[in-house]
């Protein structure tokens, strides 16, 4: 069982507060602009270079020179702002980002992220990940739990080609949201009908549980 | 006090500084084979659709191409990669092409990674005369391999290099004769930090205006890093991925 993509993105949706800054990521964490509550108010940022971006544009809007880092045709809401790739990327070093939402392969019991190459295949490039993960105040991972194979993607350390090393603060999947302590992942919470056992035979790093775990408020 | 006497500048309006050049095949002339070129846009965002179209047409090769990604099959630096005028690409994302990948599987093509934010800022050093900058990104992974490490404050950096170019091209929205540069919505990208980062930088335009109609306040590249401008024509600003709202 266990949650869908977007189930998983509105879980994260839960973390965002009123006020922050946010880089979210291509795939899933896109998702998470859906479900911004209501009663608060946030800003997108895109690393290509802009502040407020918007939803997706009307089939008359469309403008080739807006665009998002996922390449795909956006707009900007009031108050928004543009400024170049540079600059963009300086105010996610200087830590001015809050949050930042991404997708990974592989993430390991210190917070280590995989999510960039994948040995033998071809490498398509890091893109910003590695400055994002090398500099965000905060950072959570939207994955699956385990691999198309059913393998897990939590592991005590990453196999995959590193983006980054001890950068995740929490990652939320399928299953469960953890938070990446000293000691390990923390469950933090279950998806709606999926067991503990469940979850720790799908943990390959190590699992801290204690006491009740409470199943998701969705 | 004696009256101070005004120094009487040139009227731009008669000097245009031989910036301007006719199209892009001029702009491009003297472009030799090998040569290191920066090329802004982010993805077929803001590229300089009318010098990629005259360096296919010049047909100069071994080039080193410095851009953020290598353009779609056919259509941006993809035109340059049909043609095998590319010998090696500077990028952070090249996912888009597979003439791209074919090309580097088979071995024809070398490519240099690095992380975006490294890209934009190796770029921007070079415009700012500062040879070397220290980031976080890319610590404890395979792109630090060779680079020194510093720690500052308790956290690791890498040493980056500024990274320089013998030309480079952009593309802005405004410009007048002078150099100056506007950009339109996130066509800034990479462009403004490659138009003072060239050794020689060639603006194409889509609108060329008389010195004196930009607004001073406005202007985001200053005439001075620029060599070489023309209105450009026929752009086609293709979209990569065309998202809409379902209403």
């Amino acid at each position: 069982m266990g949650l869908d993509k977007f189930g998983i993105a509105k879980r994260i949706s839960r973390e965002l507060k009123d006020g922050m800054y946010v880089n979210l990521g291509i795939g899933i964490p896109t998702l998470v602009a859906n479900y911004i509550p209501a009663d608060i108010s946030i800003m997108l940022q895109s690393e290509n270079g802009m502040l407020g971006m918007g939803p997706y544009p009307a089939e008359a809007e469309i403008d080739a020179d807006l665009i998002n880092a996922g390449k795909e045709t956006v707009t900007i809401l009031p108050g928004g702002a543009f400024f170049d790739s540079a600059e963009s990327f300086g105010m996610i070093r200087a830590g001015k980002v809050d949050l930042t939402v991404l997708g990974a392969m592989e993430v390991s019991e210190t917070g280590d992220i995989a999510n960039w190459k994948i040995p033998g295949k071809m490498v398509k490039g890091m893109g910003g990940a590695m400055d994002l993960v090398a500099s965000a105040r905060n950072i959570i991972v939207a994955m699956q739990h385990t691999n198309p194979k059913g393998e897990s993607k939590l592991l005590p350390a990453c196999t995959l080609p590193l983006t980054g090393v001890r950068c995740v603060k929490k990652v939320v999947t399928d299953l469960a949201v953890l938070d990446i302590t000293p000691e390990g992942f923390l469950l933090l919470e279950r998806a709606p009908g999926v067991s503990v056992e469940e979850i720790r035979s799908k943990t390959a790093g190590k699992l801290i549980v204690r006491g009740e775990v409470p199943e998701m408020d969705l | 006090m004696a009256g101070i006497k005004l120094i009487v500048f040139l009227d731009p309006k008669s000097c245009q500084m031989q910036k301007l050049v006719s199209g892009p095949d001029e702009a491009i002339r003297d472009i030799p084979h090998g040569a290191t070129i920066m090329l802004g846009g982010f993805g077929l965002c803001g590229i300089p659709e009318n010098c990629i179209a005259a360096l296919a047409r010049k047909g100069i090769k071994n080039l080193t191409c410095i851009s953020n990604n290598a353009g779609v099959d056919g259509f941006g630096l993809g035109m340059l990669l049909e043609t095998r005028q590319i010998k090696k690409m500077i990028s952070s994302y090249v996912g888009e092409n597979e003439e791209f990948e074919r090309q580097l599987l088979s071995g024809e093509l070398e490519v240099e990674l690095n992380p975006q934010g490294t890209l934009a800022t190796r770029i921007q050093m070079a415009a700012m005369g500062i040879p070397a900058f220290f980031t976080p990104a890319g610590f404890g992974t395979e792109i630090a391999q060779g680079k020194e490490v510093r720690e500052f404050g308790g956290k690791s950096y890498l040493m980056e290099m500024a990274l320089h170019a013998d030309f480079s091209i952009v593309k802005a929205w405004k410009g007048d004769s002078l150099g100056n540069l506007v950009f339109r919505k996130t066509t800034r990208n990479f462009s403004t930090s490659m138009a003072k980062a060239g050794n020689i930088t060639i603006a194409e335009v889509e609108e060329l205006v008389a010195p004196g109609e930009l607004d001073p306040e406005e202007v985001q590249v200053a005439g001075i890093y620029v060599h070489r401008i023309f209105q450009g024509s026929n752009y086609e600003k293709r979209i990569e991925r065309r998202t809409v709202q379902l209403l």
